[in-house]
């Protein structure tokens, strides 16, 4: 009976510590997204990404054999629930978590991943204080931050318009309204000292009017208004200065607009500089004809009704950089599932392409990622403004030195700088 | 600050505060008569943006004239008063009435709740935009400045409108006085035989359409979208219990304090433009804890 009983329990044990040295039957991926609250207008197609990235990527045999399942974390849950979620499903074994799209989210959510030593990639959130206060092992940033999108936006904004003399600013009363203000207005006294700034407003979050602000930018009559605002805000104060007629009288420098423009229909004039958070663009020149973003953009428009947004692309590379830093992991150990750690190692200088160009990782886990930037045109082609005078910045020089602070590095720069960073120019 | 300025500041001030009154004065007649605050006021309120913009966008696409939008306004608001309206005072608060008030506070906080995610799952996460009536109207230059008609002129006259047309209901028609006598002693008034649940219902629906028509005279001035209840309610809030609950006159004068203090931190001191309203209310209730226009008998929660 003895015998019996070893010989079963030795049978039973055999497959399990095989197992534990083979790959998972799958890899779990968790992902944090707003699907409830305002920002779920990234959320939400973000999500419908993730969804059908990861379906074409497991018909496709997955990462290294393995199909990815992924699950899904509400943000607009609040904090709380977000951290216990996200604890909870890293304990139920998930092999990788993404998070977040809020900045405040990534700074809750960094720390705790390093507690649980379990990878995770900060997939959305901009602000650009994480790795510039903190060194991570186990988190990364598969996109740029706050500073290249704001630096990348100040120098579209010279290069087409370089004789302004006024600025206004109405921006969400919130930490990247603020924020982005901060690294905006550094870096344009350090490149043009001589603007004036003429209005600085901060209308609430989630502001249903904005009138009395439009009224007072009417009077005043800046040369350019700056706003970074998102969502429901940004369609809400383009469609009231547009009713107005004060898109006429001011150039609009809109870093989010992208994710907009759809939305906006025929309001959004033509003539406003519009940004993207990264080379995010539904018709990305470099990439437009490529067979693999058509086919994204096509499944994308069929799932949703939509066309792809910023969030869209930030999704696509996140899952890229993961594919890819499994791939070079199992290559570094001959076709093996490695472990934890040596994925962790793989994303050291990894370069990974989703639907924008490649983006590279650099030494301090900051994803270092193209800017584009356009010109508002309302040319006919689709129901709403597509974007001309496109330009794509080079990321390397827009990101802050490894070791600096942003604001700093930024209001330290000199005209001439301007004229070096790396930049293509397309009609459209 | 010149003459200018304050004009225009003055302007965008009344314009403002012509919106808020036609959310506030259905949140407050509802009080007044039922002495219930109605949380789910802000729902009502959104669901009559959204069915305004729907409504409008579909019979835009059959081709009519965007003026035809106004009386979809009206058609949206009276829809959000007996479909909405009437089912919620039958079927919930009908119940409730000798319950204490911290109940009628969570009932109708859960009705907000419940047509908070009936909005998500009708309209979806994405802001709806439909100015159609705002742009047929057209925009006049004032100072230099261009307002819309819509909002310098429409509103505030709609606003009086409102404030004429339901004193004119409440003192000189039977059922407005039957709602008054309620309102002044229920038992009393049905002592003499008037149907007092009648009058409950009527009200809450009228209410209820008076918070639809909020939203729809909203729905073309801003984006719609999850959440916008939620910030009416609570400045609707503000200026009732500024105005002294059930006050109705009160209200439209708070509405205006409100709209001008706002308006002129904006351009005087935009820092503080969120902090006005609640500031206003705060100096008011301190000094009278019943509001502006409020008797100390009247206050309730």
């Amino acid at each position: 009976m003895r015998k019996f009983l070893l010989t079963t329990a030795a049978i039973l044990a055999a497959p399990i510590a095989a197992l534990a040295a083979e790959k998972p039957a799958e890899l779990k991926v968790g992902i944090t997204t707003f699907l409830t609250g305002p920002a779920s207008v990234f959320g939400v197609p973000a999500r419908d990404a993730a969804e059908i990235i990861v379906e074409k990527l497991n018909a496709e045999g997955g990462i290294g054999g393995v199909p990815v399942a992924l699950s899904f974390i509400d943000e607009g849950a609040g904090a709380e629930a977000l951290t216990t979620e996200f604890r909870r499903q890293v304990e139920g074994g998930a092999h990788a978590m993404m998070g977040a799209i809020s900045s405040g989210n990534c700074q809750t959510l960094a720390p705790l991943a390093e507690d649980l030593q379990v990878l995770n990639l900060m997939w959305d959130c901009g602000t650009q204080q994480i790795f510039e206060q903190n060194d991570y092992k186990y988190v990364f940033r598969t996109q740029a931050n706050a500073t290249p999108e704001m630096l990348a936006t100040v120098l579209y904004l010279l290069k087409v318009k370089p004789d302004f003399k006024t600025i206004a600013v109405v921006n969400q009363d919130y930490a990247w309204g603020r924020d982005s203000w901060q690294i905006f207005s550094a870096a344009l006294k350090a490149l043009k000292p001589d603007v004036e700034v003429v209005g600085e407003f901060f209308p609430k979050f989630g502001a249903a009017d904005f009138s009395t602000e439009i009224s007072r930018l009417q009077a005043m009559q800046p040369d350019v208004i700056l706003s970074t605002s998102w969502g429901g805000d940004l369609d809400t104060f383009i469609q009231q200065a547009a009713q107005r007629g004060l898109m006429n009288t001011s150039t609009f420098v809109i870093p989010l607009a992208e994710s907009s423009l759809e939305r906006l229909g025929s309001t959004l004039p033509a003539g406003h500089i519009v940004g993207a958070r990264g080379d995010h663009y539904f018709l990305h020149p470099d990439r437009r004809d490529d067979a693999d973003f058509q086919e994204f953009m096509a499944a994308f428009r069929e799932k949703t009704g939509a066309h792809a947004i910023y969030p869209v692309f930030h999704m696509s590379q996140a899952l890229a950089a993961l594919k890819a830093a499994y791939e070079k992991a199992i290559a570094a150990k001959g076709g093996e599932w490695p472990e934890e750690d040596e994925v962790i190692a793989a994303f050291e200088g990894l370069t990974f392409q989703g639907l924008g160009r490649e983006v590279t990782i650099r030494e301090d886990n900051q994803g270092i990622e193209a800017q584009l930037l356009g010109m508002s045109v309302q040319s006919g082609d689709y129901p709403f403004a597509t974007l001309e005078n496109i330009m794509i910045f080079d990321g390397e020089a827009l990101t802050t030195p490894v070791g600096q602070e942003s604001v700093e590095w930024v209001s330290k720069l000199t005209p001439e700088y301007a004229a070096s960073v790396k930049v293509d120019t397309y009609e459209k | 600050m010149n003459l200018t300025i304050f004009l225009l500041a003055l302007f965008d001030g009344i314009a403002y505060a012509a919106l808020v009154f036609s959310v506030a004065v259905g949140l407050t007649l509802i009080f007044g008569v039922m002495r219930i605050l109605n949380v789910a006021h802000g729902s009502l309120y959104a669901v009559g943006a959204y069915l305004t913009a729907t409504l409008t966008g579909y019979v835009l696409a059959l081709g009519f004239a965007p003026l035809l939008a106004f009386p979809l306004m009206i058609v949206s608001a009276v829809l959000v008063g007996v479909l909405l309206g009437g089912p919620i005072e039958w079927l919930l608060l009908r119940r409730i009435y000798n319950k204490p008030e911290v109940l009628q506070l969570l009932v109708t906080f859960a009705v907000f709740m419940i047509l908070e995610d009936v909005q998500r799952l009708v309209w979806g996460t994405q802001p709806y935009f439909q100015a159609s009536a705002l742009q047929a109207l057209g925009m006049v230059k004032v100072f230099g400045v261009n307002y819309t008609v819509y909002q310098l002129i429409l509103l505030p006259l709609l606003a009086l409108t409102l404030l004429v047309g339901l004193r004119f209901f409440l003192r000189h028609t039977i059922l407005g006085k039957l709602i008054l006598a309620t309102t002044e002693d229920r038992e009393a008034a049905q002592s003499i035989g008037i149907d007092a649940d009648k009058v409950f219902l009527v009200t809450f629906i009228v209410g209820a359409a008076l918070a639809g028509l909020g939203g729809a005279l909203a729905s073309p001035t801003t984006s719609i979208l999850p959440g916008m209840g939620a910030d009416m309610i609570v400045l609707s809030f503000a200026v009732v219990a500024t105005a002294g609950l059930g006050q109705i006159e009160g209200a439209a004068f708070t509405a205006l304090l409100i709209g001008l203090g706002r308006s002129f931190a904006v351009y005087v001191w935009p820092e503080t433009a969120v902090l006005v309203p609640y500031l206003i209310m705060l100096i008011v209730l301190l000094v009278r804890p019943e509001g502006l226009f409020g008797s100390p008998t009247a206050r309730k929660i």
